[in-house]
């Protein structure tokens, strides 16, 4: 038995930051992770920290993406003094680029909506035409025809990023417990104790931040988390001398690799490869990037994504059991900074604020029409 | 370090090894003509530090090279063919735009 400020279910990028965040204020932190069968978004995902795109008619999650991603350059500076860890992050813009003249005007319509519904917090990016782009970047392929433009749009490397989490939740006094797969919560106000790996941990606050697995435990302390998995699939070539700086679909990493994404599949549970999405992605890549064709692909894999039937996150704090919250979000790198910088600290103060109530699960409570 | 064991009878070929030429079995793979010219296969893209052939089997990736103007080959599974050239791989490779 061992009591600790703050529990934190969940070893992933979501429950890593927030568990950072805690132990940055000075909270013994107990950070549970499931094992090497949980599914394990953090281990897969594409590791941008992204924005232009987030939250087309919903101005808050584009503001909350906006944020984090202003937070970002002090939290990696704050996470590489407190372990020594660099998440590679860069935060120089980024591009999304279009294969036709639809995709292009979409991509226009979208961006626009989204500086108009920003309003005076200012949302400012740029549409670039073909000469412009290849301008900026030679390499482009006779297909590309233009591409939009943030200043916001960064990336890290995610597995660094992790690793980062978890070093310094140890180093700051917190514990990170593997093979601690939750068996049982109890639960009273201000008060849990949750069973793991064999172990029952005792502390006065309960985050659940673990993917999936939310959909189950958050009913445990009367929380609603209704998320599904979305299958993606990333290749991942050789290292090649740099040639691209950062676009939504294909990435350099700062090694040389390049990782090529993007794909959305309903499968379920199912986390296995499948031929025709990486056939899309790499014809999508050589089209935008026609030197691919000759560079080796090293590695490919899919991953699940953790998703709300709206696509936006989930936060919210139990009315019964204060002291219990919960966080689930599918974009856990671009997130990190808000949740190690803010959301940490809502859970520390004890109530979430109104930038974040448009998050709660109480926008599910809508009966369906028939 | 390494020494050839014998096999009587197998035919020679003549490839280059950084330029040097050197005969060897027509049986060996580029990464063994490497290993027995005594060089390094490739410098890291990452830390710049020298390599060598390692595993022998295609699972470790420390012996790419250049072959015959192709970057990144895994030499260990190259079999020699006459007039070869084998270049050790410094660094990334870089990508024709």
């Amino acid at each position: 038995m061992s009591s600790y400020d703050a529990i934190v279910v969940g070893g992933g990028l979501v429950g890593g930051a927030i568990g950072f965040g805690l132990a940055r204020r000075g909270l013994k932190v107990a950070l549970l992770d499931e094992g090497d069968m949980a599914f394990r978004a953090a281990r897969g995902n594409f590791g941008l920290v992204w924005v232009q795109s987030k939250g087309a008619g919903v101005p808050e999650y584009q503001r909350w993406s906006r944020v984090s991603s202003e937070l970002w350059p002090a939290f990696a500076a704050d996470l590489k003094e407190t372990t020594g860890v660099d998440a590679a992050h860069e935060r120089k813009g980024g591009v999304n680029i279009s294969l036709s003249e639809e995709e292009f005007e979409n991509r226009r319509k979208l961006l626009e909506q989204i500086h108009l519904e920003q309003g005076e917090t200012g949302f400012e990016y740029e549409m670039l035409d073909r000469a412009e782009l290849k301008r900026r970047i030679p390499a482009i392929g006779p297909e590309v025809v233009g591409a939009s433009w943030t200043r916001y749009d960064g990336a890290a490397n995610p597995l660094f990023l992790l690793r980062g989490l978890h070093a310094g939740i140890i180093e700051l006094g917190g514990r990170y417990a593997a093979s601690a797969r939750v068996t049982a919560i109890s639960a009273r106000p201000n008060e849990f104790k949750v069973e793991a790996g064999g172990s029952a941990y005792f502390a006065a606050r309960l985050v659940l931040a673990a993917g999936l697995g939310n959909k189950d435990l958050a009913p445990l302390v009367r929380l609603n988390a209704p998320v599904r998995p979305v299958r993606g699939h990333i290749v991942a070539t050789e290292r090649v001398a740099p040639v691209i700086p950062l676009t939504q679909n294909f990435r350099q990493m700062a090694e040389g690799g390049l990782l090529l994404g993007d794909s959305q599949e309903e499968a379920g549970y199912d986390d296995v490869v499948s031929p025709r999405p990486l056939r899309d992605i790499t014809a999508r890549a050589v089209r935008a990037f026609p030197f691919l064709r000759d560079v080796n692909v090293v590695r490919m894999w899919a991953a699940l994504r953790v998703m709300a039937p709206d696509g936006l996150p989930i936060y919210d704090q139990s009315p019964d059991f204060p002291g219990a919250f919960v966080a689930s979000c599918h974009s856990g790198v671009t997130l990190a900074g808000a949740h190690a910088e803010r959301y940490a600290q809502y859970v520390l103060d004890g109530a979430l604020p109104p930038e974040l109530a448009r998050f709660t699960a109480a926008r599910f409570d809508v009966q369906k029409a028939a | 370090m390494f020494r050839k064991l014998p096999e009587p009878g197998s035919p020679l070929v003549t490839v280059t090894v950084d330029g040097q030429p050197l005969r060897v079995p027509v049986t060996f793979s580029a990464a063994a003509a490497v290993l027995l010219y005594g060089g390094i296969s490739r410098t890291t893209p990452v830390s710049g530090s020298p390599r060598a052939p390692y595993c022998m089997m295609g699972v470790c990736f420390e012996c790419l090279m250049e072959i015959d103007g192709a970057p990144n080959r895994q030499a260990c599974l190259v079999t020699v063919a006459e007039g070869m050239h084998i270049s050790r791989q410094r660094g990334a490779r870089r990508a024709e735009t």
